[in-house]
């Protein structure tokens, strides 16, 4: 149309053709179909007359991860201990409410509790070996609820432990005592014993806090795989990693449930102020 | 808001905030300089507004180093992530209009003939207030967490525009019946284009202090009046 000077062309603009715009919906939230395994349905929990959970109500997903969080004393440690029924083991401590696993209240006092706490594992927070040899640890598990001949025996041995990411540094010493093997690798054997009896829940209470940063990091690892294939709890006072393992998380506070979300909006936006104060370090 | 059990946590948070309005400031200044430098033709100005832009580009530096060391030392949560991820994104744009503020200083020392068009200049001049009301605006809105004069800015971008394209538009009819008038035009085409992409960083810079305080991004359609884009241009001519 027209002509520009060669005097004009000395300067092009490098904003000129472009456009730049803000993502915009990079927190939109997908909506994916999940199965509930374990259904948390108005759960009060009494240690005798003080109540340390109340009226909570809370799903945990099928193969997801869901954590814990809370200050200290705030019932999270209580609701992993009443999701296996553990706290049977002390006259006085009662629940009242429902926590259905497929369905199924597992409160109900016809319920099988040893058959249960091989469907619900439980991790703790220091590796609990057995004083047995390695091999001992896993099996003695095992054998509580099948008769194997030896040979399928050994083949349910080394699939707990390759599952829990301990085979290739254990295969050598199966005799060995368990309790010769690091912090980090103890806690592994306890996940394989676990892994085991081929549970369907696993819950994780504070697995990394006697660990250091190396096999936390294994530990993580670990239950990022097992993802696939179990519904995982696990409780935390780790924020981080809170944010890293689980896809959902779930804010304690006094024994009431604050906040359940996906793990990316909790930590990114929470909704309640209580849940913020608390995952930013403001809480007095 | 609460204070942090880690006191320093919050120091590191008011640092940070500290910083972007020291850049804002130095942007506002760089804007001023080199709208006056434009208008009358102050070459000397000019030339301090280009040489001023290092700083800009220092500051814009030691933002990001220090957002990203509190990252490493604090692991920031929820509203102090988007604080800090906030101060990332808006020292990215307050940098960039640094740099379109020195492009229009740069035109003032491209202008060597004495041709000027007076309307013109009235309208860019006119345009480039309403650019440095919205920067200012929204340099307060960050300041004081204000989302509602946040969304003020970001809804007011569309009137900057509207300006650039009247001015697009009377600037082609300009040069199309003087073509002596094409080189002065073609400059004060790119001025009024960097003007007005310094009302969309205001705009950005809006939508980021919405979403610090709110935790989501702006809801609605961003509003969009620019209609000088190429294709555009194709139309027109």
């Amino acid at each position: 149309m027209f002509n520009l000077s060669a005097e004009t062309l000395q300067l092009t603009d490098r904003q000129i053709s472009s456009d730049i715009s803000l993502p915009k919906s990079a927190l939109a939230r997908e909506h994916e179909p999940f199965f509930a395994k374990l259904s948390i349905r108005n759960l009060n929990f009494f240690y005798g007359k003080s109540q340390a959970l109340k009226n909570i109500t809370l799903t945990l997903y099928d193969k997801k991860a869901t954590a814990v969080i809370g200050p200290s004393g705030c019932g999270k440690s209580t609701l992993l201990r009443v999701l296996n029924r553990m706290y049977d083991l002390y006259p006085g401590q009662r629940a009242a409410g429902e926590v259905l696993l497929d369905n199924e209240n597992i409160l109900s006092p016809t319920i099988d509790v040893n058959v249960l706490r091989a469907r619900i594992g439980m991790v703790f927070q220091r590796p609990t070996p057995f004083p047995m040899s390695i091999y001992e640890n896993i099996a003695f598990g095992i054998r509580l609820y099948e008769r194997l001949p030896r040979s399928e025996l050994d083949g349910r041995v080394e699939l707990a432990l390759r599952s829990a990411a301990l085979w290739d540094e254990v295969k050598e010493t199966l005799k060995a005592s368990g309790e010769s093997l690091s912090g980090g690798q103890q806690q592994r054997l306890c996940i394989a014993r676990t892994l085991a009896v081929k549970p369907e829940v696993i819950l994780f209470d504070e697995p990394c806090s006697a660990l250091d940063p190396i096999s936390t990091a294994k530990i993580e690892a670990l239950i990022d795989q097992l993802k696939a294939q179990y519904t995982i709890a696990i409780v935390t006072h780790n924020m981080q990693q809170a944010a890293r393992v689980s896809d959902f998380s779930a804010f304690l506070y006094l024994g009431e449930l604050i906040e359940f979300d996906k793990t990316t909006k909790l930590f990114t936006a929470p909704h309640d102020r209580r849940t913020q104060d608390y995952i930013t370090g403001r809480f007095g | 808001m609460v204070e942090h059990t880690m006191r320093a946590f919050d120091s590191d948070l008011q640092e940070l905030a500290k910083r972007i309005l020291d850049m804002g400031q130095s942007d506002l200044q760089q804007i001023d300089d080199a709208i006056e430098a434009l208008l009358k033709r102050d070459t000397v100005l000019a030339r301090r507004v280009v040489e001023s832009d290092d700083l800009i580009d220092t500051q814009q530096r030691d933002i990001e180093e220090n957002a990203i060391a509190t990252i490493a030392r604090r692991q920031p949560m929820a509203v102090d992530l988007r604080e800090i991820a906030g101060a990332l994104r808006i020292s990215n744009d307050l940098e960039r209009t640094g740099d379109l503020a020195e492009n229009i200083a740069k035109r003032v020392l491209l202008l060597t003939s004495e041709f000027c068009i007076d309307e013109v200049m009235l309208q860019l001049q006119r345009m480039a207030q309403l650019a440095r009301v919205q920067l200012e605006q929204v340099l307060h809105s960050y300041q004081h967490r204000d989302v509602a004069v946040a969304l003020e800015v970001w809804r007011k971008d569309r009137e900057i525009d509207a300006l650039d394209n009247s001015l697009f538009r009377e600037l082609l009819t300009y040069m199309m019946e003087n073509p002596r008038s094409i080189t002065f035009c073609a400059h004060m085409l790119f001025c009024a284009k960097n003007i007005e992409r310094i009302g969309d960083h205001a705009t950005n810079i809006a939508e980021t202090v919405y979403y610090i305080v709110e935790g989501h991004p702006v809801p609605e359609e961003r509003p969009k009046a620019d209609l000088t884009s190429k294709e555009r241009m194709r139309e027109t001519l």
